[in-house]
């Protein structure tokens, strides 16, 4: 199979071709995705190769796409709908949450959804209080839905991969500050990531770090200092929020017996939150420690750059938060 | 199209000096933010209104200031100009500083000047059209006979909350104008790729509202326009929906370089010429309300004034850090810490 210098976008967008390429179904909608090539430059040069039929410009409408989007799943199609920033799927959460989630279940098994909605999710830079949302903890919440948010650029084409093939509707969160990030990968037809694996992509002894899309690069920068403190830290990317891979992260708290989440959202009732619970349920008398929570401050998210880099967590937020089990 | 401008004069010279001098400021305001956007010195989306001055313009000289309520998107920096906001403080929260109107944490997109009857500044695509509703609402309830102008894009035009805000605005008769500000672009994204029907105004039949296509790019075409629809709605206290024509000169935002992905050069060209500043130096040449030499003062007077401005608002600090935890709450600070 082919090894290819790729970003992680390019990844999202060859992924996006091969499955176009491979089942005629597989379809592109949202704003400003064709004659404009995509706010962030994913769908570049798609619109020129499929044509408005495959690659389709919508309105300024999010419910209305997602909507439309599920009720062509429904009848055979395999749509990949772009929301610009996952800040602007909230206009669409009755659709995802109330309708796409649902329906498999409401219909007792009738109903097939396979659907994606993928997007930058997070913080960019100064996009203020509106624009900045992380948004797969809201989703990971919902039964019926499946949540993904890949740190690597292999991720993101694997889990892309196995979003579009999966029956069920996928929410899949590209973090906006991830997009240049570049790796060499195999590219390839069978080439996917399983859904509900998380990775251990630093070994360490000492305790774990848990993260998940940019958070996991976080997390490796601040093992990266510990590691100069003496401090083996393992670092385990999530990957998949829902399904959970409960175990790969049990088996790494087993082995240091202390565990620190980091995640960007809002800290109070974010996904970090469940991913704690779920250690101290489960882990607590492989414990040595409390498990330590590092997330996002709990404000709306201000525009200057200086309170905003506040807000998101940072390796040396993440060193300070630990100081306390160290 | 819009009606060809047919304009008995109406306005006395001090005032089309006024509003010809705010339309260069607001000009020459919105070229030094497309600068300082490229330097760094402003971040995030930006969105410029440039080439449409002569509606913002002519719509708030058509209410009165201070008293009616005005509210538009992100697009929302000349509008609290008119007003008469404090184009230091305005500058110093695109610059993100803490004599900000909203202390640095809204920037660009998200200005407010409550005082002034200023409703912002809003980021999410047709979100704040049921807001606009609502002042118009609240106002009424009151026993206020207060107008409010609420400006939206094309693009916004098709947001499913704006038709929402059209039948309620209809049902409960408020008095809010909802004006399409139809510049033919949503972002990248041309007229005719988003709207089954490009006649706009034709969004208010459904509804009963009294809706028209006007022009938005001659000042006292517009002025004209906008005191009678102005004055319609204070009278009869009913909704009303307006379809202005203009043209945005730059790009969707300062950091949209790809305007040639959307539109070509000459397209571009061509509606330079409608520019509204131009035309109205061309009204105030032929019928002798002002000479050259003034207007080459005025338009130095006003690049002169934009960098006094800037450096004025480049003086403020930038707000302390304690200022994240502040105003999320009227009445206590959220939680602290990561
Ligand atoms: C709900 C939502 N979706 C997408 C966006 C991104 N976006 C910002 S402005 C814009 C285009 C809006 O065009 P229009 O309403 O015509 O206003 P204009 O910019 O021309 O003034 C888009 C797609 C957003 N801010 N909110
Ligand atoms: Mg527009």
């Amino acid at each position: 199979m082919p090894l290819q210098e790729l970003t992680y976008r390019e990844a999202l967008r060859t992924c996006i071709i091969e499955e176009m390429d491979s089942d005629p179904n597989v379809l592109v909608m949202g704003e400003d995705i064709g004659r404009y090539q995509g706010t962030f430059r994913v769908t570049q040069g798609l619109f020129d190769k499929y044509g408005p039929k495959r690659i389709v410009d919508t309105p300024i409408v999010e419910p209305g796409i997602v909507g439309i989007a599920t009720g062509a799943a429904l009848v055979g199609l395999r749509p990949i709908v772009e929301m610009m920033t996952m800040s602007f799927s909230i206009l669409a959460l009755d659709q995802t949450i109330n309708h796409a989630a649902k329906m498999r279940y409401m219909t007792g098994g009738q109903a097939k959804v396979p659907l994606v909605i993928r997007g930058p999710g997070g913080a960019a830079n100064q996009l203020s209080a509106q624009h900045s949302h992380s948004m797969e903890g809201w989703y990971a919440h919902v039964p019926g839905l499946k949540v993904v948010a890949p740190a690597t650029v292999e991720d993101a084409y694997g889990m892309l991969r196995t979003a579009i093939r999966d029956d069920n509707p996928v929410i899949f969160t590209e973090n906006p500050g991830l997009y240049g990030l570049k790796a060499s990968i195999t590219v390839g037809e069978g080439k996917s990531v399983p859904f509900g694996k998380a990775n251990v992509v630093r070994q360490g002894s000492d305790m774990t770090l848990i993260g998940y899309s940019r958070m996991t690069h976080v997390c490796l920068a601040a093992a990266e200092k510990l590691a100069e403190q003496g401090i083996s830290a393992e670092v385990v990317d999530v990957r998949s929020l829902l399904p959970l891979d409960t175990e790969t992260i049990y088996n790494s708290v087993r082995k240091t017996h202390r565990a620190v989440v980091v995640y960007e959202d809002w800290k109070s009732g974010g996904f970090g939150a469940e991913i704690a619970a779920r250690i101290v349920e489960d882990c607590f008398d492989d414990l040595d420690a409390p498990v330590v929570r590092v997330g996002g401050l709990n404000v709306p998210m201000p525009y200057v750059r200086k309170l905003e880099l506040l807000c998101i967590p940072n390796e040396n937020d993440v060193l300070k938060a630990i100081e306390k089990i160290k | 199209m819009a009606k060809p401008a047919q304009v008995e004069l109406k306005e006395s010279a001090a005032d089309l000096e006024l509003y010809y001098r705010q339309m260069l400021e607001i000009r020459a305001f919105e070229t030094r933010c497309n600068q300082i956007y490229r330097q760094g010195k402003a971040g995030g989306y930006l969105h410029v209104y440039i080439g449409m001055e002569a509606t913002g313009v002519g719509w708030l000289h058509a209410i009165k200031q201070g008293y009616d309520n005005v509210m538009t998107a992100y697009r929302d920096h000349a509008q609290p100009l008119v007003l008469g906001s404090d184009p230091v403080r305005l500058m110093a929260e695109i610059m993100g500083r803490k004599d900000g109107y909203s202390k640095g944490k809204g920037g660009s997109m998200h200005l407010y000047d409550f005082e002034k009857r200023f409703y912002g500044g809003w980021g999410i695509v047709g979100g704040h059209t049921p807001l606009g509703a609502g002042l118009a609402f609240g106002s009424k309830y009151l026993g206020e006979d207060r107008v409010t102008l609420c400006f939206l894009g094309d693009g916004a035009s098709n947001a499913g909350v704006f038709f929402e805000s059209l039948n309620m605005a209809a049902l409960w008769d408020l008095p809010v104008i909802y004006l399409i500000e139809n510049n033919e672009f949503a972002m990248g994204t041309r007229l005719e790729y988003h709207a089954s029907d490009t006649e706009l105004h034709k969004r208010g039949f459904p509804f009963g509202i009294k809706h028209e296509r006007v022009d938005g790019m001659d000042l006292l075409q517009v002025l004209s326009d906008a005191r009678r629809i102005v004055d319609y709605v204070r009278k009869e206290q009913k909704p009303y929906l307006v379809e202005i024509m203009n043209y945005r000169f730059s790009g969707h935002g300062a950091a949209d370089n790809d305007r040639q992905l959307y539109r070509t050069k000459e397209e571009e060209q061509e509606n330079m010429l409608r520019d509204p500043i131009k035309r109205l130096e061309d009204y105030l040449r032929k019928s002798n309300l002002m000479t050259d030499e003034k207007m080459e003062a005025m338009q130095l007077a006003a690049e002169e004034w934009a960098d006094g401005v800037l450096e004025e608002a480049d003086k403020s600090p930038f707000p302390d850090d304690e200022e994240v935890y502040r105003d999320v709450y009227t009445d206590m600070e959220p939680e602290v810490g990561h």
